[in-house]
């Protein structure tokens, strides 16, 4: 076996992980790493502009795929930029490796130059964190980041290396499988708590399922859409759930939470046997606990993690496993027991579930000269025929996104639902496009979130990445100025963007295509322009839209979900 | 409620920081820590003192056991457990209190382990509570001094915890 430098290991582990896209910037304690990346070319690297962006892009790449995300930054302000990223990622249970360069051993606690504590600093947002002090141990490490960050429920595992250790010698050695004593996920769940939960499934008079982003992580849709069918019953997918049951189909009742559906919430607050699957009970979803608590019903709850079972709601059935094969056990007991619900019952459930969908509760009134947010996304939909990965920023364009684009199928729509970071839109989209050449991969953004990440303009330049910016530019800062409206009496502080720049000249300054859509007419051959005169390019199309546009229904921070503010256009 | 927690770990360094870390971020509440290796050089043992109602430490237990490093987590208070604490206390011993300290740490098993002209220090081992009852039994202005160790605990009979 011929010796390795780090710097080669390093490189070589990746290929051996089958990574295809490293997501990285250069600096000084990661010199040896880059020029061990120069030497082949099986790995190639996407040089962003800002290291916060290279840990969302390779985040992108992760969600739009089944894959681990891969970012590489240098020692001190290089890991401090990258921390929001991996904290969005570890918020969102996603799996990536996030190697990091340290300042040589010997200089480790000294404030060398670019030193920081990576290790410290990013261990309250990881799901595990490395320091490699020696050569020897670098390839299991790497290894066994691989494998934590993509087994039970997945998260970013930090790998920081000392740059004498990329530079020192070793033979190389890549374990095929890693054993560890203190980490072993489980995967089936336990068969009496399944039977006791498909018994209650049957025997409830007003089911409801309300399934989260755990079952888009474990590739379990396919699973969840012909359990969902089997039974009859009504479906909410959460924000991080949106596709993992089709969008389009009749049992599914929209998003819930503080903006979903009157339907979805409703169902929520009074059914009487609740199936979570994959999901937090985030304070997003269920509003107020003690509120949602206080209604009796029984809740069976389906997820890797323990820790999430009975966090925030006391649970009855609780179910620990991976969410596929959990879901595939219930569907062979109902179909072992040839059982099935009561069809008369779940009728009249079905029928007091329709007259809160009468109320419309998504209906929006157009303006004949102001363009409406809302539109901009139907419209969207239609051109895109619903096929298009979308990611969001955060915000309400994020809601309307979430809202009014209809998603079919898993890893279609990607954004940063537990942090809430800013400026993820851009990056997202890059992973995706990368990771998506033959798909539309559209971001939809406001004129807040987009300046936040503005930079990956030019790595999109770079490139080629065909991303089809849509900018809802509402001048304001719109989730602020929505809560300010209806909570702080009006009084916008700090939520109005002034000195906006020509968003236009901006993208074209960056080698772009720039469109400005001012009125309503325009956005429908506007989108088709951009989708097929400009399908190679990237378009940024800045919507000026209305700037007193609420996203509704609303439930208020710290309400009961059946508490729910609907639009005054109703 | 009163828990004592005993976990097995890597000793491996960071191990204690993540522990540590997990309880202030999440907001749990430590009245004492101890870690040290076990007879396998390889493992730590950490007993942590805590509080909490039954949910508050289903979940202190839960976030624990998510810990890649944590091997295992028992709560020892949960059934039949011994629990002690070490106390090192330096106390002011001229003219009669000499006497009275020394018999103080007598009644509660102490020793003495250093004397000076003006001086003791009292090591005593017992149960959390019984330290406390020595420190409220002796004159306030003679302690000079207090250290202790944080407790640490073992189940009874049968009940073991190894990996």
């Amino acid at each position: 076996m011929t010796m390795m430098t780090g710097a080669e290991i390093v490189i070589r582990c990746l290929q051996e992980e089958k990574v295809e896209y490293v997501f990285g910037y250069p600096g000084g304690a990661v010199l040896h790493i880059y020029d061990a990346l120069f030497k082949q070319d099986q790995v190639k690297h996407i040089l962003v502009r800002h290291e916060q962006a290279a840990v969302h892009a390779a985040d992108g790449l992760a969600r739009s795929s089944h894959k681990v995300g891969v970012a590489l930054v240098t020692s001190g302000p290089g890991a401090t930029n990258a921390v929001t990223g991996i904290a969005t990622a570890y918020m969102d249970s996603v799996p990536l490796v996030v190697i990091s360069g340290q300042v040589p051993n010997a200089y480790i606690g000294q404030d060398a130059f670019q030193e920081c504590d990576t290790v410290g600093i990013t261990r309250p947002c990881v799901k595990h964190n490395f320091l490699v002090n020696d050569v020897h141990q670098l390839a299991v490490t790497i290894k066994k980041a691989f494998y934590i960050a993509n087994s039970g429920r997945p998260g970013p595992v930090v790998v920081d290396i000392p740059k004498d250790v990329t530079a020192a010698k070793c033979k190389f050695e890549y374990p095929g499988t890693i054993q560890m004593r203190s980490y072993n996920p489980v995967i089936k769940g336990h068969l009496g708590q399944i039977k006791k939960a498909v018994h209650l499934l049957l025997e409830a008079k007003r089911p409801m399922i309300y399934s989260g982003g755990g079952v888009i992580l474990s590739n379990g849709a396919e699973q969840l859409t012909k359990l969902t069918r089997r039974l009859g019953f009504p479906i909410t997918n959460t924000l991080m759930g949106l596709g993992a049951y089709p969008g389009t189909d009749g049992q599914f009742l929209g998003m819930p939470g503080m903006h979903g559906t009157v339907e979805a919430n409703m169902a929520m607050q009074h059914c009487d046997v609740l199936l979570a699957i994959g999901a937090r009970f985030d304070d997003r979803v269920i509003g107020d606990p003690d509120n949602f608590s206080s209604i009796p019903r029984k809740i069976i709850h389906v997820d890797i993690d323990p820790s999430s079972i009975s966090k925030r709601v006391k649970v009855d059935v609780p179910i620990v496993g991976n969410v596929p094969d959990v879901l595939e056990e219930m569907l062979r007991l109902l179909d072992a027991g040839n059982a099935g619900p009561d069809p008369e019952v779940l009728a009249d459930w079905w029928k007091q579930i329709e007259g809160w969908r009468a109320k419309q509760c998504m209906k929006y009134r157009m303006k004949k000269s102001v363009i409406m947010p809302q539109y901009v996304m139907e419209k969207l939909y239609e051109i895109t025929g619903g096929k298009a990965i979308v990611t969001s920023d955060v915000g309400q364009h994020q809601m309307w996104a979430a809202q009014y684009y209809k998603f079919d199928e898993p890893r279609r729509w990607i954004n940063s639902g537990g942090l809430g970071t800013m400026g993820v839109g851009l990056p997202y989209a890059m992973g995706a496009a990368l990771q998506h050449p033959e798909a539309q991969i559209v971001c939809v953004t406001g004129e807040g979130s987009i300046q936040m990440c503005i930079q990956e303009l030019s790595t999109a330049k770079q490139f080629r990445l065909p991303i089809k910016i849509i900018n809802l530019n509402n001048r304001y800062l719109g989730m602020v100025r929505q809560w300010q409206e209806m909570f702080y009496g009006s009084r916008y502080s700090e939520s109005y963007m002034d000195s906006l720049p020509d968003f236009v000249k901006l993208a074209e300054a960056y080698g772009h295509v720039g469109m400005r859509i001012e009125r309503p007419e325009e956005v429908e051959p506007a989108l088709r322009k951009a989708f097929t005169d400009h399908k190679d390019d990237l378009v940024f199309m800045d919507f000026i839209t209305d700037q007193k546009a609420n996203v509704f229904p609303m439930v208020a921070a710290g309400k009961g979900l059946a508490d729910m503010i609907l639009t005054e256009d109703l | 409620m009163r828990h004592i927690i005993s976990i097995l770990l890597e000793n491996e360094s960071g191990a204690l920081s993540r522990v540590a870390g997990l309880f202030s971020a999440r907001a749990y509440n430590i009245e004492t820590l101890t870690v040290a290796p076990t007879e396998d050089i390889s493992l730590s043992r950490l007993t942590i003192v805590t509080s909490g109602t039954d949910a508050v430490v289903e979940q202190i237990t839960k976030q624990l056991n998510k810990l890649i490093d944590v091997i295992k987590v028992v709560d020892l208070s949960e059934a039949a457990h011994i629990e002690r604490e070490l106390m090192l206390i330096k106390v002011r011993a001229t003219g009669k209190d000499r006497e009275e300290v020394k018999r103080l740490a007598d009644i509660f098993r102490g020793h003495i382990i250093d004397v000076t002209e003006s001086s003791y220090v009292v090591e005593l081992t017992a149960s959390g509570a019984k330290l406390d009852s020595f420190i409220q039994a002796i004159d306030a202005g003679l302690i000079l001094e207090t250290v202790r160790t944080g407790v640490c605990g073992i189940g009874r009979g049968e009940r073991i915890l190894k990996v």
